[in-house]
Parts: structure tokens; C-alpha cells; sequence
């Protein structure tokens, strides 16, 4: 199994809700083994009326791509700039990606969903993959997705 | 410098314009396989009906897909559990699996990255650039040897790998340039370099906030064709603020849940088009059939390689390296070689060599350098020169015409003009024909007249190498082998004698088919595969040159049989007429493509005269077929030198030979052949009319002679021998 390890430097829009406090939170996502290319994923972070609120990490460089991670594309109007900086590649098969973040304290358990939008070559786009609350107590506890994520899981 | 152009990125880039190549082959048989598994949609069917259909099937539906091959597949979740399959839309049930085909994956990614991600994609675009340049090379290079863009198919002459390789490019080349244009074009787009990026509408600000309008019923769904869809995503189950979306061959757009209307569309951009379509030229999908046919032409690549990389070897083979060329400023005799394939190189090599060891200094250089204010020492100058296709100069001698013509004062050392060619060609040494007339017309002074060299023969090198010598007061020996041929033992079986009575001795010699060795066979070489008019070099004991003959037979005929007539004083005739069964000569096979039947029905007229006669009676003899054969021979005495008189009458009755008119010339009333043509001239004219192929096999007065009276002959009909050459329907064997 192959780890990415990345630290971030967060997006103005992830730090604004408190500047002072924030921990380290490292995210690891599974795949299926499905048989198909590299998965394209999009993390990002909506708020509790469901509004985007910003980006964790992009897993795919092609940014003619991205239309087909499509809830995040119809959040962002496909603007690569939300993802500048925090772009790698896509992952494979049966692979695991796990980015390590700063995460401001305030977005836990204030009503913050991480979401995973999934697109993979000639196979169904998989908007909407996983949606997890952000909670303490959600972490260390793994969730699956629905077509390509076997497993996700946030921990501090 | 096309040439250049061609060869270096053909040879770098060979391995990787290979895969490309057969990855692509293998890869267009998807579409067309995809076309003719996939259920089509019946006419008129509307994408709502379709959203229905599959919707009844599997309430949980997501997304509905449809390829260019107009395969549909469905996306959806069944109590949480995704499901995919291929849709017969005349039910909207699951016929088959929608998982992707892994050996296509596989292809894809190696055609595309060599699974090498990026600096893949970089490496298999650089072959694409490769392919396209070595395609306009190509092309290039095969109008100019044709002799212009419209002369695109005619006739090939030359060596086997050389015709195969253009045989084979110029079918393929337009779906290479194709292919490798489309393909820069696909990558181009990939890395984002294209401003070809699918346009989304914006978000709709508001929906109606109600779910469950079915697609069935939404006007834009019911007004647009199935054969149009290209992706139906449903919204989300429980969502209301989500919506429908559609993308259609013309554009995109989101349709509300709630009511059915369209809250936003967009239409494709002039660049998607431009990339979609350039996606379907490339790939095959959706022009299936276009994609086979690209695919089939992709497979030529590796034959052209191979076939590139001989033809390369070759050139470099015959160019060796000329040792101790002295500098044209001091040198006496200076050498200017026009060559394009590089053959010619060997004979300046030959003459460089032989004329240092007389004690002369030589410089050797390409025409295209001619400089003569730089030749002080010089007492002469010697150009050998080639042509290219008609009557072009050839690679190294660019600009030497126009540069000698320009002269204020052409030299005063002496020149002679060999030039080098092959008979079969309609202008043949035409290149030096032209230097040699331009020089005269100049007033530039003659050391020898123009010589030709007929397909690299050796013995006309040794001849001109003779002639050469007693105009410099020397003794000079030209033994010059372009390639060393392979040799075989050939032990004579019988012997059969003509002519002695008029001063003709003349022999059908019959050897022994030697054995052939599987790799001989699998290659054709030596004497593995050989027809009637191909040629015999026999090596005779005391001179490394050989001697070639014609053959008079094929390998189906089971012997190797020549026909040799014993010339005073020859060495090489003297030794084959003295030959005894049982004994054996060193002998080689070299092929002789410009003299076949052709593979046409048309009927043949074969002229020849005394030993000519050994290759058109091989021809006649192998004429199983039953081609119409007219053959005009012309002999001495028929009860002298009638060569294969007793076979004629057997052939006759077998269909093997149409008509035999003979031409005797010695006797009460003399003829030669050319005159009994004259004689038959009606029906001549109306056999090359219809079609006929004319073969003439002899000495070169006889071929003179003959081709005169076709010029009478043909003339009413308003046909002349040139364009008979010209359309490979007139061809020549003489010595």
C-alpha cells in the first residue's frame, strides 16, 4: 500500500471560523480494489446548511477532469484555484491516500460534513461518495463509501 | 536533406512508433466490436422514454450513459448496494456487464503512457511527433522518386525492401498523418494546453423545491432523441435543491425535479467540437469503421520499419569509408559522386583505390560540392553519377546542374561522365545524361564519352575501368562487388549444343537445383526461390567479377538451366561451354524484379534473339496459366541455332505458347526479328492495344532495333515504347 503524506497549509476559508486554535487531523481513504484507472477524488468541507465551504485536497492533476467529480464541480464552478497547492495525484486501485492537515478546532461539531466526490475513466461518476460529519467523537471510526471508498476515516 | 529528415527520426523513435502502432491496431477493433454487441435504440426513441424504461427497471437509477457506439448503460443503487449495466433500451432492462474490458484498459494505458503516467504521455507523444514527421518525409520522399504528387501509385522499380516499404506507405500514410495529427492534438487537450475544457452552466439559484416529476413527462427530455444522449445524471434521492442533468450532443443543461423545466443550458463550444471530433477520428469511437480501417493502416508501421532499417543498412553498407582521400586542392584526379541510396559510393571507393595504387592522388567527393576554382593540381575530373526516379538529380548531387551551368569558364581539365542506372527504368542514367550534355554544351573539354553502368553491374565497371586506364596510359583493374553475394555450387547435368555450324556455339546448360537450406527457404535467398528472367552470377575461375546471365527456368521447373553462347576469347563463356556433367561452377542468385509476367491476363509478346531466347522460353515453359503468349525469335539457321526448337511444338499443344513467329537471317531471304515485328505489325499493334505486355530479352542491337519498329508500328494507334516503359508494359532484359 502506497501512503501519501502530506502536511497542509489550510485555506483562508477553513481557518476563519477560529484563527487560534487547530490540530493536526491526517485522513486516510481506502479504495476498492474496483479493476478500473487511478480514481479522481475531491475532499472538501460543507457547512450545515450544506454550503461548500472549501477544499482539503484534490487526488488528480487533469483539471479537464474535474466536471465528473460533480457535486464539488457544481460547488466550485470548476475553479481550480480551490485546490491550488493541494493537488496530488490520483489514486489507484485498491490503494490508500492519507493527508495529514491542520484542521481549525472550530469546525468540529459545529454541523461541518467532509465530502468525497469519486471519477474513475469509463466508469459511473460517484458524487457524494462519503459524507461524514466532523465530530470528536467521529474519529478513529471508519465509514465506507458507496462505490469506490472502501474505507474513510478522520483521526487526531 | 529530406532524406535526413526521414531516416534519423525513423531510427530513434522505431521502438516507440512499433507500440504505438500495434497497441493502436489492437485497440480499434473495440469500437467496432462495441458497435455490433451494443443494442441499438429504435428510431424516434426520446431520451424521456429511455429515462422511463430504465427507471421501471431499476427504480434506484443515478446516471444513464450513452457511448457513441450508441451502447447505453445505466448507473444506480439498490438499497445501497451500486449497480451498473448495459441496457437494451427497447426494454430498459440489464443485457450485459458494464464493468470495463481489462485487456482494453491495458492497451489504452500502454498506447497512451506506456503506464509511465505523465513523462508516458510526454514519450508516446514525442512517437506521434516522429510518426508525423516520418510521415511528410515519406510522402515527400515517394513523390519525388515517383517523379511528382500525381504519379502517387505509379510503378516500383528497385530493390524488394525499398518497393515494400513504399508500397506499404503510400497506403497508410493519410491515416498516419491522421492518426499521429489527432494524437498530438488528444494530448495537447489532456495536458490542458487547449482552451477545449466542457462548459458547465451555473448553478441554478432556484429550483421549485418539489421532487417527483417524472423525466417521462419533462418537455426538454421528450423532445430530445435518444441517439442525441450522452449522459442523464437524476438528482439526489431526498435532495429537492438537486436537479437533473442532461448532456446531450449539443450541450448541457439542468432540469428541475420538481416541474420538469429547464433552469439552464449551455451549448458545446466551438473547441469541444473541435476535440470531440478529433476524439472520434483518433479512437474510432463512434466512426467504427473509420477506426478499423486507421488501425489496419497502423499495422504497415512495423513492416515499414523493418523494411526502413534494411533499406538503411543497405545504403550504409555500399558507402564505405574512403581511406586516404586526398584533398581536392592537391589532388590530380578528382571523383564527384552523385549517389541517393549510397551504392554509388562503393564504386568511387573501388576507383579511389585502384587509381592511389597506380601512384595517382585522388580526391572523392558528393557533386554537390563541385568547386573547381579549388581544383589547381587537378588534370582531370571523373563524375559518377546516379539518377533519381525520372531523370532527377539524386541526393548528393543537388544544385550540381544549375552551379555548372552558371560557370563563366568551365574548367580545362577533361571530364568524363559515368552514370549508373537500371535498364528496366524509362530514362535510364538520364541524371548523367543530362550533365554530359549540359558540359558539352558548355564547351567543357571530353576525356571519355559518356558510359553507363546498368544495375551495378561489375563487368561494365571492369569495361569502363579498361577504358579509363588506356586514356590515363595505365593498367587499371576495377574489381568492385557491391555486396558479396552468396555463392552456391551448382553441378551441371546436361548439356545440349547449338550453333556451331554458323559460328554461334551456343549451350542450354541445365544444372542441378541445389538444396536449399530452411533458412534459404524461409527467406528466399540463394536459390530458394527463383523465376525464369531472374539472373545467374557465375564467378569463372581466374577473376573475382562475376558474369551474369539470365535464367531459363524457375524453381518450379526443378533444374537451374542458362543458355550461354561461347564468345571469342571469353573468359567466363569459354569455361561454361567447356563444362561436362558433373562438373560444378560458383554461382549466385540475384533477383530480377523488373522482368516478370505481371500478374495481369492480358496477352505477352516476347522478342528475343539468339541466347535471349533462355528467359522468355523459361517464361513460356512456366505459362501453366495459359496466358496468350506471341513470341518473336529471331535465330541464324533453323537447323543450327534453333534454340529449344524441339520443345516449341509440346508447348504449342499445351496452351503454354500462342504463337511462335521466327526470324531467320541467314539464308535466301534474311530477316531479323525487328523485321518480322514489322511484318506482323497489324496484329501487333492490336495485341498492345488491348493490353499486351511487350518482354524483349537480347543484345543491345537487337533491343535498339526492336523498339524502333514499335515506334512505326504503335505510331498510328498513337502509342510510343516510352509510354509503354512508362506504364510498365514495355520491359527489356539486354547486354
Amino acid at each position: 500500500m502506497k501512503s501519501l503524506l502530506a502536511s497542509l497549509a489550510l485555506t483562508t476559508a477553513l481557518t476563519l471560523p477560529g484563527l487560534a486554535l487547530a490540530r493536526p487531523v491526517t485522513l486516510t481513504t481506502t479504495l476498492n480494489t474496483y479493476g478500473g484507472d487511478g480514481a479522481y477524488l475531491a475532499l472538501y468541507v460543507t457547512d450545515a446548511s450544506g454550503a461548500y465551504v472549501g477544499s482539503l485536497w484534490m487526488a488528480g492533476g487533469k483539471s479537464k477532469y474535474y466536471e465528473h467529480l460533480s457535486d464539488w464541480h457544481r460547488a466550485t464552478g470548476g475553479d481550480t484555484a480551490q485546490v491550488n497547492g493541494i493537488t496530488g495525484a490520483s489514486v489507484g486501485s485498491g490503494r490508500t491516500l492519507e493527508i495529514t492537515l491542520d484542521l481549525a478546532d472550530a469546525l468540529f461539531d459545529a454541523g461541518y460534513t467532509i465530502h468525497i466526490d469519486a471519477a474513475v475513466e469509463d466508469m459511473r461518476d460517484s458524487p457524494n461518495e462519503v459524507a461524514v460529519p466532523l465530530t470528536t467523537d467521529g474519529a478513529g471510526t471508519p465509514v465506507s463509501g458507496r462505490r469506490y471508498i472502501a474505507s474513510f476515516g478522520y483521526d487526531m | 536533406m529530406i532524406r535526413a529528415i526521414h531516416r534519423w527520426p525513423g531510427l530513434l523513435a522505431l521502438a516507440l512508433i512499433t507500440i504505438l502502432s500495434l497497441s493502436g491496431a489492437a485497440l480499434s477493433i473495440f469500437p467496432a466490436a462495441e458497435r455490433l454487441a451494443a443494442p441499438q435504440a429504435e428510431a424516434g426513441l426520446t431520451v424521456a422514454a429511455l429515462a422511463d424504461r430504465i427507471q421501471e427497471a431499476y427504480p434506484g437509477v443515478e446516471q444513464i450513459r450513452r457511448s457513441p457506439s450508441g451502447r447505453i448503460t445505466a448507473y444506480w443503487f439498490d438499497q445501497g448496494a451500486p449497480g451498473a449495466a448495459v441496457i437494451d433500451p427497447t426494454t430498459g432492462a440489464g443485457v450485459a456487464s458494464a464493468d470495463p474490458n481489462q485487456a482494453e484498459r491495458w492497451l489504452t494505458n500502454l498506447h497512451r503512457s506506456l503506464f509511465l503516467g505523465d513523462g508516458g504521455r510526454i514519450a508516446m507523444a514525442a512517437g506521434a511527433a516522429a510518426m508525423l514527421i516520418l510521415s511528410l518525409s515519406g510522402a515527400a520522399l515517394v513523390a519525388r522518386r515517383a517523379g511528382g504528387w500525381r504519379h502517387w501509385f505509379a510503378r516500383l522499380r528497385g530493390p524488394f525492401a525499398g518497393r515494400l516499404h513504399v508500397e506499404i506507405a503510400r497506403l497508410a500514410v493519410i491515416g498516419l498523418v491522421l492518426s499521429s495529427t489527432t494524437a498530438l492534438w488528444m494530448t495537447a487537450s489532456t495536458f490542458d494546453l487547449l482552451p477545449d475544457g466542457g462548459a458547465m452552466p451555473a448553478a441554478p439559484a432556484e429550483v421549485s423545491g418539489q421532487i417527483g416529476f417524472a423525466p417521462g413527462r419533462m418537455p426538454t427530455l421528450r423532445q430530445t432523441p435518444a441517439a442525441e444522449l450522452r449522459e442523464l445524471s437524476f438528482p439526489y434521492p431526498g435532495d429537492a435543491t438537486d436537479v437533473f442533468t442532461l448532456k446531450t450532443d449539443r450541450g448541457t443543461g439542468y432540469l428541475d425535479q420538481g416541474d420538469g423545466t429547464l433552469l439552464a443550458w449551455v451549448d458545446l463550444t466551438g473547441w469541444e467540437r473541435v476535440s470531440e471530433t478529433i476524439y472520434m477520428l483518433h479512437t474510432g469511437q463512434g466512426a467504427a469503421t473509420l477506426g478499423l480501417v486507421l488501425g489496419l493502416m497502423a499495422l504497415g508501421v512495423p513492416a515499414m520499419g523493418a523494411t526502413g532499417v534494411l533499406v538503411w543498412l543497405a545504403g550504409r553498407r555500399g558507402r564505405p569509408r574512403i581511406r586516404g582521400n586526398q584533398l581536392a586542392g592537391r589532388s590530380e584526379t578528382i571523383v564527384l559522386v552523385g549517389s541517393e541510396g549510397g551504392s554509388t559510393w562503393g564504386f568511387a571507393s573501388t576507383l579511389h583505390a585502384a587509381l592511389t595504387e597506380a601512384g595517382q592522388s585522388v580526391h572523392v567527393g558528393p557533386m554537390s560540392a563541385f568547386a573547381p576554382e579549388r581544383y589547381t593540381k587537378a588534370q582531370r575530373i571523373i563524375l559518377l553519377a546516379a539518377t533519381y526516379g525520372e531523370g532527377a538529380a539524386p541526393a548528393t548531387a543537388k544544385g550540381f546542374l544549375d552551379r555548372l551551368i552558371a560557370l563563366d569558364r568551365v574548367p580545362d581539365m577533361p571530364l568524363a561522365v559515368l552514370g549508373f542506372g537500371d535498364r528496366s527504368f524509362p530514362d535510364y542514367c538520364a541524371f548523367a545524361k543530362d550533365v554530359a550534355a549540359a558540359a558539352r554544351a558548355k564547351g567543357w573539354p571530353e576525356l571519355m564519352p559518356l558510359d553507363t553502368i546498368d544495375r551495378q553491374s561489375p563487368q561494365d565497371f571492369v569495361r569502363w575501368g579498361r577504358a579509363f586506364g588506356d586514356v590515363l596510359g595505365i593498367a587499371l583493374e576495377l574489381t568492385h562487388q557491391p555486396i558479396p553475394p552468396q555463392t552456391t555450387k551448382l553441378t551441371l547435368v546436361s548439356r545440349r549444343d547449338y550453333g556451331a555450324e554458323v559460328q554461334a556455339p551456343t549451350a542450354i546448360l541445365r544444372f542441378a537445383l541445389p538444396r536449399a537450406t530452411l533458412w534459404q527457404r524461409l527467406t528466399g535467398a540463394g536459390f530458394a526461390r527463383f523465376l525464369a528472367g531472374d539472373l545467374i552470377g557465375v564467378f569463372p575461375d581466374g577473376s573475382p567479377v562475376p558474369r551474369l546471365y539470365s535464367l531459363a527456368s524457375g524453381r518450379r521447373d526443378g533444374f537451374v538451366e542458362v543458355v550461354v553462347k561461347k564468345h571469342p576469347g571469353g573468359l567466363c563463356s569459354g569455361q561454361l561451354t567447356a563444362l561436362e556433367p558433373g562438373d560444378t561452377v560458383t554461382a549466385f542468385c540475384r533477383r530480377n524484379p523488373g522482368f516478370r509476367l505481371g500478374r495481369s491476363r492480358a496477352p505477352l509478346i516476347l522478342i528475343g534473339a539468339g541466347t535471349g531466347i533462355g528467359p522468355l522460353a523459361g517464361l513460356v515453359r512456366g505459362n501453366a496459366r495459359q496466358r496468350p503468349i506471341h513470341l518473336f525469335f529471331g535465330i541464324r539457321h533453323p537447323d543450327s541455332d534453333f534454340l529449344y526448337g524441339a520443345e516449341f511444338p509440346g508447348w504449342q499443344g499445351e496452351g503454354r505458347l500462342t504463337r511462335l513467329i521466327t526470324a531467320v537471317s541467314r539464308g535466301a531471304r534474311p530477316h531479323y526479328v525487328q523485321d518480322v515485328l514489322r511484318g506482323e505489325a497489324t496484329e501487333v499493334a492490336e495485341l498492345i492495344r488491348k493490353g499486351a505486355r511487350v518482354m524483349v530479352c537480347g543484345g543491345r542491337d537487337m533491343a535498339a532495333g526492336v523498339a524502333d519498329a514499335l515506334v512505326e508500328i504503335l505510331a498510328p494507334a498513337g502509342l510510343t515504347p516510352a509510354v509503354l516503359k512508362a506504364e510498365g508494359r514495355y520491359v527489356e532484359d539486354v547486354y
